[in-house]
């Protein structure tokens, strides 16, 4: 097996990061501080496609489980497919959570408020967690692929649930937020919504490629177990001749 | 209705087990037990917090133990290949399923009527609303149990599959959790029409987590290992 990037891949990593530094000087430079919140709404351009990415990156997860439970299109490809994407979800996830807290602590004066929104993320980031640690548990593939994409498809669907019963304790007490932590951010003039879809933009692109390599790098990974078990196989052989 | 008669065949042998080997009488419901006094040392008995806090110890400590059950549940079938034996038996997926989680959701009762007791005595609980209390608690262990089956499955037989066990479930069942101790804490207060909404919620779950089981068992015991 061709060990070696393609040139499409390196064009696509060449593009994200091009995109990314881009969405450097947009967010630090171009775009204008928000009126009330100052610099620390900055920290939008880089949490919003943190979050956003996460999302994508576990819905990515839960198509290629469900192609790996069809049996006329199961491949292993799907399965790596779902770890790769969901190993990125994770690191979103949790940087979106982190962003969020540095983002929370100069605008609702505190580093964590039980918003359903950070709540579920919170559970939505340990969900995964269970799920990566379930991959890592040396079963075969065959095994693995099954357990993995129920697994996967159990923690999507129960993410809404999960959201719904917070939402729902949130609207019963409301008495202990420190500060209105509904401040919307007033997206004024052409920079600040513009950055923020580019925000968006950049870090998709960042996804496409990490994904692409960490799939590539699987694939390698799996083709080497397979290729060690042949040469043991082999000197076996070997010797009993 | 074979299903139903294949699900009991199931439950009544994981019940047998343990009532021949005592595991959840002996270990699970003391390991309880001893949640609800470490929560006391915890939270100070003198400052009144306990009493207040109650549901969500009881939750918290059900949900502890019931970590101990679903391991349980599938340690015993590790021994003797017995995992083998329950695939090649031709009993249907589903059925091993709902009778697993039967098994697991009967001894989560037996505990919770202990635990149940153990807050009202060790935390002077005043309760009421006891039949939002018994729905509560009912529908609440069917989607413990039935979520906590369909994780012991996915470990089982797996490397690390206790430590895995923990961090899957919980993360899982946080709706649970909540919906249980909300319930509990609208009927001590003598509001119980607030906890009947989180009891369809519980129930809405539990039903899902029943369906997910029994769509999920199929495939899992099928694959060839």
């Amino acid at each position: 097996m061709n060990a070696r990037i393609g040139v499409g891949t390196k064009l696509l990593g060449a593009a994200a990061f091009l995109s990314l530094g881009a969405l450097a000087v947009f967010a630090l430079v171009v775009a204008p501080p928000d009126e009330r919140q100052g610099d620390a709404q900055r920290l939008m351009y880089v949490h919003v496609p943190a979050a956003w990415l996460a999302y994508l990156a576990f819905f990515v997860t839960a198509v290629a489980s469900v192609l790996w439970l069809i049996p006329r299109t199961r491949s292993t490809t799907w399965d790596l497919l779902a770890g790769a994407s969901a190993e990125i979800g994770v690191i979103f996830t949790g940087l979106a959570l982190v962003l969020g807290s540095l983002w929370g602590r100069p605008t609702w004066g505190t580093w964590w408020e039980w918003d359903a929104r950070v709540t579920t993320t919170a559970v939505l980031f340990f969900l995964y967690l269970g799920y990566l640690a379930l991959r890592r548990t040396g079963a075969t593939a065959q095994e693995r692929g099954t357990r993995c994409a129920i697994a996967a498809l159990i923690a999507f669907a129960d993410v809404p649930i999960v959201h719904f019963s917070v939402t729902w304790w949130e609207t019963l007490h409301q008495d202990a937020t420190v500060l209105d932590p509904k401040l919307e951010v007033n997206m004024e003039g052409f920079w600040m919504p513009f950055t923020l879809v580019w925000s968006v933009f950049a870090f998709t692109m960042l996804y496409s490629f990490l994904v692409t390599v960490r799939l590539r790098l699987a694939e390698l990974d799996e083709g080497r177990e397979e290729k060690a078990l042949e040469l043991a196989i082999a000197e076996r052989v070997a010797v009993t001749v | 209705m074979t299903i139903l008669r294949e699900a009991l065949l199931v439950a009544g042998k994981d019940l047998r087990i343990e009532a021949r080997s005592r595991v959840a009488l002996q270990q699970i419901v003391p390991f309880g037990g001893i949640v609800l006094i470490v929560f006391a040392f915890a939270l100070d008995p003198d400052r009144g917090l306990l009493p207040r806090v109650a549901p969500g110890l009881f939750w918290t400590a059900v949900l502890l133990a019931s970590l101990l059950s679903i391991t349980r549940s599938f340690s015993i079938e590790e021994a003797n290949g017995a995992r083998d034996g329950l695939r090649l038996s031709g009993l249907d997926g589903g059925a091993i399923f709902l009778g697993k989680a039967a098994a697991v959701a009967l001894q989560l009762l037996l505990l919770e009527v202990v635990l149940g007791l153990g807050v009202v005595v060790l935390y002077d609980v005043s309760v009421r609303g006891v039949v939002l209390i018994a729905c509560t608690t009912v529908v609440a262990t069917v989607a413990l149990a039935a979520t906590g089956t369909v994780y012991g499955v996915l470990a089982a037989g797996l490397r690390a599959r206790e430590t895995l066990v923990p961090l899957l479930v919980l993360p899982a069942v946080t709706p649970v959790v909540l919906g249980g101790t909300r319930a509990f804490e609208a009927a001590l207060a003598g509001v119980p029409s607030d906890g009947w909404p989180w009891v369809q919620l519980l129930a809405a779950f539990a039903v899902l987590a029943v369906v997910a089981g029994v769509l999920a068992f199929g495939p899992l015991l099928e694959e060839d290992s």
